[in-house]
């Protein structure tokens, strides 16, 4: 990479020289620019580009996009994206910011973090070293680069959006009804960058530096709102490195162990209606007078719809649920009431 | 169908109806936090110094006092000094950027000023929705005037010309081929409608990617060769401009691409860049309806990645030039072609009639061809597709005619207006009264001709051609009947021409032709022979006798690129003033440089198919007659294609009698 830059530097300065050095370089010269305008970012976003490509593989129909984007991890021509129904086919096809096409393979999975590794068996014209791979601060300013909207076709470099990482945070959002099944950190940013297609991009900081990759469109779980965020390397660095060992990484249920000391719903206060069904809803009967429920603000006739983000079905759901929580935790009660949805926060 | 899906137009704002015009309220609290808040995030953002250090954190909500957690912060001059420099030019971009709205307050878009007359550019579908009088708002809080100019409705751009008695701010026009990936960028308009004061927002990001290409929605409003940036563009910034750091518009955004998150910004929007936009301006000046070019010809990419003509109409000039099926295409209009997307994207720069370098390997040897682009519309399908979108102001309106009754109506008429009146509003409240439209100005400045987005302006360019001819002489006195002595350019053969309006006959040594020049014109074009010299010549003399009008008639078409023979590079020709006269049963284009009094091309367009007739005179010295002098041509070159067919010499210019005795 070192030489590379070198050969640019040269090769931006000397347009004679820039010809004798292939095509490759022939190909990025008119990309770059007149450096005085000031704070241009454009030597690190084409660098940047140079390493992302476009991968096209199954959909195209009832929404779902039938590309994205990934990234070189190895000059054997690996490539990181993520793992999406795109790569549900024999073959993917891999296209280079040179405009060279791959047919690629995928390599293995991480089914926990979604990520999958595709083998190109090229070299490819750059690569991000995993090894290099930085950790961003909040307030570090970054640029993300993918292929969203698929609005780069053939040859044509990816996008490359700005924006700032305004919090590392773990990772709480869904994808329609379905939690999302990382939930690691994550790095918030403030600019829309999970847009279609833009799965699997790079997120590098100003001295392109790689920070992480772009993910899947998620909502906040609690807010609802659409997630701008993207995977540190640091948490998917070993999941690859197993899988470019050649290792099948399995699916981990999350395996929950049930609380020493269980909520009770008497001690609580709360006397449900009587379960006399399989699926009885789990309708508040009555509040002892002075207690913490009432305390909280549950009424009688209160139907009881969440318990700590779990959905309540059913009295069985309830009582499931209350098994796996201590009674020391905070318990956040969403209920219907009539027609109104409350939250209720039941301190211990 | 996904692109066409999420790529969607109209980003004017909603018609906003209420009983005061919004832009007459007072500063609005919610500006003012926009605003600071702006100012907070250009702080924020230090370009020279940028990538060295992260931006310092925000301080903490549990810190009561900021100052206890962050000492007084040493910022480097050097960052001091570009952040005023940013902030200057912004504020410059700012007044060029104006606010569009129609006489009823609806609509609502952005625009920019790019000459301080007036001209300002927008998007045509901004402009489709205030018809063809709209009202623009300047920075500094003044509501001006503005006529619609010309549509490029293909291109989505319209030029509108503001009125003011002084000359307005304006931005510098850049060149788009210098923008780069990675660049800053920043967006200037009134997203939302929210500049309720005229003060426009600016919006800051960065170049996305460069030389997009963006299907046509329906069939117009293609975004070939666009800018993508994902500076904040919502509703209401479409037709505004995108600057670089210099100041310099380099773009006017006017689409986004939109999906599940709702019709505001995701970090993609796309601007028509400048450099198309320059190649149309002459003919937006023009007041037409302005076309977008086809080849005649479709290209595909090949198994060996390779861009080949695919598909060929016989019937084009790139097929007559000597294009053929399997061509592989290398460079169009001196732009290098390596995918179908780069070729789709020049082409769709390029303006319909221009002649462009279009250079194709066959069988390993690299051949450039010049050829005519066709129109992707016909006039008749351009003025159809445009009517029915301009909406005229006023809702319930449908005729341009009532309209004009609005601004002529005497003032004991206006109890009688009711709400469809969209001047009313004005009229009704005398503090308001004041502010009211110009309709004078608008009447005089706009002019509806089918086919025209206004004709005022195309009559306006057609009448300086015209002054500018006559400053050649006393030409409209040149005499009708003609005897020309010369020779052959490239031999010494002398060669004779006796023209009148009637006939033509020209003598090459022992060799003559002899024409009828009065009907049937388009014959003597399709026969390709010497005597298209003579037709292309009497075009010239008549047009000069006559003037516009008298002759057939005369639209203005704006600049276009003229070649020196045998050199096909769009670098070597020069862009010249084009008339279109109808003339009998051909069309022929009369080509002058700017300012020239002498005409350099002389074109004669007989059947769709048929090459034109091209007649380049030059040499132009005085020849005087019993009743004038004006300056006439003494080289007269005739082509046919990029094929010279002959070259005269003339000695002599000898006003002939009724009789065909020379007048000496």
């Amino acid at each position: 990479m070192r030489l590379m830059a070198i050969l640019l530097e040269v090769a931006n300065r000397s347009t004679a020289l820039a010809e004798a050095c292939g095509l490759l370089l022939l190909m990025i010269l008119p990309l770059h620019g007149n450096e005085s305008s000031l704070g241009s970012a454009n030597r690190v976003a084409v660098a940047a580009e140079l390493k992302t490509v476009k991968i096209y593989g199954a959909g195209g129909f009832r929404g779902l996009d039938a590309y994205q984007s990934g990234f070189y991890i190895s000059g054997d021509g690996h490539v990181l994206t993520v793992w999406s129904t795109v790569l549900d086919v024999d073959r993917v096809l891999v296209v280079s910011s040179d405009g060279s096409r791959h047919e690629a393979r995928v390599v293995g999975v991480d089914p926990n973090l979604e990520i999958a590794v595709l083998a190109t068996d090229a070299p490819p014209p750059a690569w991000f070293d995993l090894d290099q791979a930085r950790q961003a601060e909040v307030g570090c300013r970054v640029l993300a680069v993918s292929n969203l909207y698929g609005i780069a076709a053939g040859s044509e470099m990816s996008s490359v959006q700005r924006g700032v990482v305004m919090a590392i945070t773990d990772l709480q959002a869904r994808r329609g009804s379905i939690e999302s099944v990382y939930r690691g950190p994550v790095y918030v940013l403030d600019t829309p960058i999970n847009n279609p297609g833009a799965a699997g991009g790079a997120l590098v900081d100003l001295q392109g530096n790689l920070l992480a990759m772009l993910g899947k469109e998620l909502r906040d779980s609690r807010a609802n709102i659409w997630l701008n965020y993207a995977i540190p390397v640091a948490q998917l660095r070993e999941s690859i490195q197993r899988i470019l060992a050649g290792q099948t990484i399995q699916r981990v249920e999350e395996v929950r162990q049930p609380a020493d000391r269980p909520v009770d719903l008497a001690a609580l206060g709360i006397a449900l209606i009587p379960n006399v069904l399989d699926k009885t809803p789990a309708y508040v009967d009555q509040i002892r007078p002075g207690s913490r429920a009432e305390q909280a603000g549950l009424q009688p006739d209160d139907l009881i719809l969440f318990v700590n983000q779990t959905r309540i079905a059913s009295q069985k759901d309830l009582l499931d649920e209350l098994q796996f929580i201590d009674r020391a935790d905070r318990l956040v009660w969403l209920v219907q009431r009539r027609n109104r949805v409350l939250e209720i926060v039941v301190n211990p | 169908m996904d692109d066409l899906r999420r790529t969607q137009h109209g980003l004017a704002a909603p018609v906003i109806r209420s009983a005061t015009l919004p832009w007459l309220r007072p500063w609005a609290p919610r500006f003012t936090l926009w605003l600071a808040a702006s100012i907070w995030m250009l702080g924020s953002w230090n370009f020279s110094g940028w990538g060295t250090e992260p931006v310092a954190a925000p301080p903490s909500a549990e810190s009561s006092s900021s100052a206890e957690v962050f000492p007084p912060v040493e910022v480097d001059p050097v960052v001091l000094a570009a952040q005023q420099q940013r902030v200057e030019v912004m504020r410059r971009a700012s007044e060029a950027t104006i606010s569009i709205f129609g006489l009823d307050g609806g609509g609502g878009g952005s625009g920019v000023i790019i000459s301080p007359d007036g001209y300002a550019l927008t998007n045509y579908h901004v402009s489709s929705a205030c018809g063809d009088h709209m009202r623009c708002g300047l920075s500094d809080g003044r509501m001006l005037d503005a006529v619609i100019v010309g549509i490029d409705a293909t291109g989505d751009v319209s030029l509108i010309k503001l009125f003011d008695e002084q000359p307005l701010p304006f931005a510098p026009m850049g060149d788009s081929d210098t923008v780069r990936v990675g660049m800053w960028a920043f967006a200037v308009g009134n997203p939302f409608v929210l500049a309720t004061n005229l003060q426009p927002s600016v919006s800051l990001g960065m170049i996305s990617g460069v030389h997009r290409y963006q299907y046509p929605a329906g069939t117009l409003l293609e975004y070939a060769d666009c800018l993508q940036t994902d500076a904040a563009i919502n509703p209401g910034n479409s037709g505004g401009p995108l600057f670089n750091l210099d100041g310099e518009v380099v773009g006017i955004n006017g689409r986004c691409s939109f999906e599940k998150r709702g019709r505001v910004n995701v970090g993609v929007g796309y601007a028509i860049s400048m450099n198309q936009i320059k190649m149309f301006l002459s003919a937006l000046k023009s007041g037409r309806l302005v076309d977008h070019a086809t080849l005649g010809a479709t290209v595909a990419t090949d198994a060996s990645g390779r861009v080949v003509v695919s598909n060929l109409l016989s019937s084009s000039d790139a097929y007559r030039r000597g294009l053929r099926y399997g061509d592989q295409v290398v460079a169009l209009a001196d732009r290098e072609v390596r995918t179908t997307n780069m070729f789709k994207n020049i082409l769709g720069t390029l303006p319909r009639d221009w002649r462009v370098p279009l250079t194709i390997r066959r069988e390993g040897t690299l051949h450039t061809l010049l050829v005519r682009l066709d129109g992707v519309h016909t006039e008749q399908e351009l003025t159809k597709l445009v009517s029915s979108e301009m909406q005229p102001p006023g809702g319930e309106q449908e005729e341009g005619g009532e309209q004009e009754e609005d601004e002529q109506a005497e003032p004991q008429h206006e109890e009688e207006k009711d709400a469809g009146d969209p001047l009313h509003a004005w009229r009704a409240d005398p503090e308001l009264a004041a502010l009211a439209p110009n309709t004078q100005w608008v009447a005089a400045h706009l002019e509806r001709r089918p086919g025209f987005a206004n004709f005022y302006f195309n009559r306006l360019h057609r009448d300086r051609m015209w002054t500018q001819m006559r400053g050649g002489g006393d030409v409209e006195r040149l005499p009708i009947r003609w005897q020309l002595r010369g020779q052959l350019a490239t031999e010494p053969t002398p060669v004779s021409i006796r023209i009148t309006p009637q006939q033509g006959r020209l003598e090459i040594g022992s060799r003559s032709v002899e024409a009828g020049l009065a009907r049937e014109r388009s014959d003597l074009v399709a026969r390709r022979r010497e005597s298209g010299l003579l037709l292309a010549l009497e075009a010239m003399l008549e047009f000069l006798r006559t003037g516009p009008q008298k002759m057939g008639d005369t639209v203005y078409l704006g600049t276009m690129p003229v070649y020196p023979p045998q050199r096909f590079s769009l670098r070597d020709a020069e862009q010249h003033d084009v008339l279109r006269v109808l003339w009998g049963d051909v069309e022929v284009r009369l080509f002058a440089p700017p300012a020239s009094s002498q005409l350099t091309l002389i074109e004669v367009h007989g059947d769709a198919g048929d090459d034109p007739i091209e007649l380049y005179p030059s040499h132009y010295r005085e020849v005087t007659w019993s009743a004038g002098t004006a300056a006439l041509p003494h080289r007269l070159r005739l082509q046919y294609g990029t094929d010279v067919h002959m070259i005269v010499d003339i000695e002599q210019w000898i006003p002939a009698s009724a009789h065909g005795d020379t007048e000496e």
